[in-house]
């Protein structure tokens, strides 16, 4: 059902900042405009994305030898822990929230999100978590050395025998980022669910809030059980209980079912939006209608059903027994049948359309062509056999560095500068744009493709030092990761030079449809107000010549004199 | 605009470009899975030809796939391209149920044959058998192996923080496993610390150890050589330290070694992480908090960390 009787409250919403929303200090305030929090989420996001890829470089730059010789073994085990930490709790969930909050309640002409405090709440958690855990490198032992599993016994050891140390502020941080996306989830849901224009029925709804939504889900109903497996492996290791310790009986393989019910699910919480970002690009810079709608909208809803029921594919060697592992091979490789619907869509969508190489339309190509590279690998971990052997090697390492780096986040970097004109009101600069596209993809190809042959030759994960046959993949590999750090720079100077200074947007530089490119650039504090427009057609009606909403003209006028 | 012509007529160029992209494809596919071989260690047991047969025709797919899907992707780049200030759109094609169907069903039909096929491997793999808790400080001893197929066994192997130790049946122990070729063995993995797990690449079999429960665990080298055993779960500060040597030999060179070993003396054997420990320790102990490696097992034969490996 669809509503436009939006609770007063949400219109009406005092602005806690005088002068907003064109006072810079809104951004550093408990603010509750769904924009502002969107972007403090990216800006804070991007900061944090520096952090884990500085600690990512210090990873590599001790693996470009064989031997354990820049820093200890401990120091790179805590390294490798908080890079994986930063980047999935203070990068990835925190920029797809905050693409969340600025693109759902525009693309679905909602004034803001339906609980506005909760929101901004959700956000300020991400601080909190941030410090503790950077405020874990000072502490006397360090800080988590567990990996971002946190696996017991390992992650229980608690070697100096301190009550505060590194593994417990972890755990509190992994605790409070779950409270965090579960507050995020109980307000993307209900704001798609609630308050979307009149006419916009689920099927005339984007396919970026078909897979946040779907996102979301997983969110509501994996977190418990990471939150709850988290704080269990807290009382174990602080109080001194033993659900997971074997001297007291209790068994570490409960753990890794409590993480992987969420963690392997948490993947498609973070795929399945870029998953939408490549159904809005793709359509729109190659000017055609998305291939077979419906079907990319519910392959969404075939993907979140089966993401729940595959985890145990993480443990194919961990004493599972046989049937267990035939069973979730099963499901595991069914999964490849609703991504492939969504893959050979946006091909089917590129084909015979008029493409525009614009910066989000080359991150997406690269993304799209990494991602089918990494579900066939993914297929192949599925495999029980194939399992067994690369599991825990550095084929699994490249295979998620596939999936998380060169699909996801290349399509994060699309959204960014998709969507930057709208929510900035400025162009950014191709040409930096395209630097950064051609600096990401050579670096991340160089990076993860030939880990893939390391870890076929045996190179288990998550080493410090290594035997020298496979020296050279993990030499081009660190090569690969520097230049990711070179692609920053471009990034950042267009970034901070465009917002500070870029030729005004129009309301729609893309000639893209949808709902948020009829607002003016950058939207007004709650966007339509109370003249939401009413969808008429599908959103993707390029060359179609169907207006997507009533009065299209007359919303096209006043963005434009606005 | 562009407009749609309605051919009825086959398009007989079309045609032939696909068949021979298809083709060529095939071609590729096929070389990808040959040269597919070649990117594993040597096959040391006999699970290896298996996991590597598998391994082949997924990557002949995935290749036919990846080439396939890229190719039209890079067509699409080369001659869909819109030319500068043209605004136009493309052919507003909205989808189609029976391109949908097809690719519905064949991926389904593909997995699901890739799937049962994987499980007649695992079959042949016939590796893992049962896992049994005990309590942890008790005897492991106590819990028995169960393989009645395997001639040789069940040989204890203890995964530590950081050594490997390997109890044969007469009570010989040593730093370095030794296998006779082509005899199934069986092991019972133990750990009494925290997980870690047993990978030989040359065997293509890994195991993870859970410390609180015995596994039963069997194989059967193919090959003679010394290939690397790694430890595969993660263990601590110097788990990549936590490494050895298989070494699979005739009949009789085990037998001899077995006998051999047995009338040495008792004495530490390999133990890398303590000798990296005893090094933290001379330069001040700096670096993150980490639990003292186990001390080294004592053990019939040490072994030599300093003969290079073959895989």
């Amino acid at each position: 059902m669809t509503s436009t009787k939006f609770d007063p409250r949400i219109l009406k919403a005092p602005h806690p900042v005088p002068g907003a929303p064109d006072n810079w200090k809104r951004f550093f305030s408990f603010n509750t405009d769904a924009k502002v929090i969107g972007i403090q989420y990216i800006a804070t996001s991007l900061l944090f994305l520096l952090v884990g890829g500085l600690l990512a470089m210090i990873v590599r730059g001790e693996l470009i030898t064989p031997p354990a010789d820049l820093v200890d073994p401990t120091v790179y085990n805590g390294l490798y822990t908080m890079h994986g930490t930063v980047m999935l709790f203070l990068f990835l969930f925190p920029v797809l929230n905050g693409l969340n909050n600025l693109l759902i309640p525009t693309m679905i002409g909602a004034p803001d999100m339906a609980f506005p405090r909760l929101n901004a709440a959700a956000f300020w958690l991400v601080p909190v978590f941030a410090v503790l855990l950077m405020g874990s490198f000072f502490l006397p032992g360090g800080p988590a050395q567990a990996g971002w599993w946190s696996y017991p016994p390992i992650s229980i050891q608690n070697p100096m025998g301190l009550f505060f140390n590194g593994e417990q502020l972890w755990l509190l941080a992994v605790a409070l980022s779950g409270i965090s996306s579960i507050f995020g989830a109980i307000n993307f849901v209900t704001t798609i669910v609630r308050m979307r224009a009149p006419g916009m029925g689920f099927f005339k709804m984007p396919l970026y809030c078909w897979t946040a939504w779907g996102a979301q889900i997983i969110q509501l109903i994996g977190l418990p059980a990471l939150t709850g497996g988290a704080i269990m492996l807290l009382f174990d290791l602080s109080f001194g209980t033993s659900f997971f310790r074997p001297e007291g009986g209790g068994d570490p393989v409960l753990y890794q079912h409590f993480f992987w019910f969420y963690s392997h699910p948490a993947v498609y919480v973070m795929v399945l939006p870029v998953f939408g970002i490549f159904s809005e690009v793709f359509t729109c810079y190659a000017r055609k209608p998305l291939f077979g709608y419906k079907f990319v909208a519910l392959a969404s809803f075939g993907i979140v059903f089966l993401s729940l029921i595959v985890w145990v594919h993480h443990m194919f060697y961990t004493g599972t027994p046989n049937w267990m592992r035939i069973l979730f091979m099963f499901t595991t490789m069914t999964i490849a049948v609703p991504t492939g619907v969504k893959v050979f869509a946006w091909v089917a969508t590129l084909w015979g359309g008029k493409l525009r190489l614009t910066t989000p339309m080359l991150f997406c190509l690269g993304g799209l062509i990494n991602f089918i590279f990494a579900g066939i690998t993914g297929v192949m971990l599925g495999t029980v056999p194939i399992d067994i052997h690369v599991g825990n090697t550095y084929f699994v390492v490249a295979h998620f560095h596939y999936v998380i780096f060169n699909a996801i986040v290349l399509g994060v970097f699309a959204a960014v500068y998709h969507w930057f004109p709208k929510f900035t009101g400025h162009m950014y600069y191709e040409g930096l744009g395209k630097l950064h596209f051609a600096l990401t993809f050579i670096g991340c190809t160089l990076n993860w493709l030939p880990l893939h042959w390391a870890g076929l030759l045996g190179m288990p994960r998550r080493v410090a030092s290594y035997d020298p046959e496979f020296a050279i993949w993990n030499v081009i590999a660190s090569i690969g990761a520097f230049m990711l750090g070179v692609a920053a720079i471009p990034f950042i100077l267009n970034m901070v030079s465009s917002w500070a200074r870029g030729p005004q947007s129009p309301p729609n530089p893309w000639g893209a449809i949808g709902l948020e490119w009829l607002l003016p650039s950058p939207p007004p504090a709650e966007n339509f107000e109370d003249d939401v427009p009413t969808v008429i057609n599908n959103p993707y009606g390029y060359g179609l010549g169907e207006p997507q909403v009533a009065d299209e003209e007359y919303y096209i006028r006043r963005a434009q004199e606005a | 605009m562009t407009t749609t012509t309605n051919n009825k007529s086959p398009n007989v160029g079309a045609i032939v470009i696909i068949a021979v992209a298809v083709a060529l494809n095939l071609v590729l596919a096929v070389l990808m899975a040959r040269w597919s071989y070649s990117w594993f260690p040597p096959q040391a047991s006999s699970a290896a030809p298996y996991v590597d047969d598998l391994f082949a025709l997924e990557t002949g797919i995935g290749s036919f796939l990846w080439f396939g899907l890229t190719g039209v992707i890079g067509w699409t780049l080369l001659f869909n391209r819109a030319p500068k200030y043209d605004e136009s759109y493309g052919e507003p094609i909205e989808g189609n149920n029976r391109l949908e169907i097809t690719w519905t069903v064949i991926p389904t039909v593909i997995v699901f044959a890739i799937a049962i096929y994987s499980m007649q491997v695992n079959d042949k793999l016939d590796a893992l058998g049962p896992k049994q808790k005990y309590a942890l400080g008790t005897d492991p001893a106590t819990v028995a192996a169960v393989d009645p197929r395997a001639t040789v066994g069940p040989i204890d192997v203890i995964a530590r923080q950081w050594s490997w130790e390997f109890i044969y049946p007469d009570g010989v122990r040593s730093s370095e496993l030794h296998l006779p070729i082509n005899q199934r063995v069986n092991f019972r993995l133990i750990s009494e610390d925290v997980n870690h797990s047993f990978y030989v690449p040359a065997f293509r079999l890994k195991q993870d150890i859970i410390p609180g429960s015995v596994i039963s665990y069997s194989l059967t080298p193919t090959r003679e050589g010394r290939f690397r055993l790694r430890d595969a779960m993660f263990s601590g500060a110097y788990f990549s330290q936590n490494q050895t040597d298989v070494i699979v030999e005739s009949d009789e060179a085990y037998s001899s070694w077995l006998k051999a070993t047995a009338k040495q003396p008792l004495q530490p054997g390999l133990s890398p992480g303590s000798d990296l420990y005893a090094k933290r320790l001379a330069n001040g102990d700096k670096g993150w908090a980490t639990v003292p490696p186990a001390p080294a097992p004592l053990v019939n034969d040490p072994g030599d960390a300093s003969i290079p490996h073959d895989a």
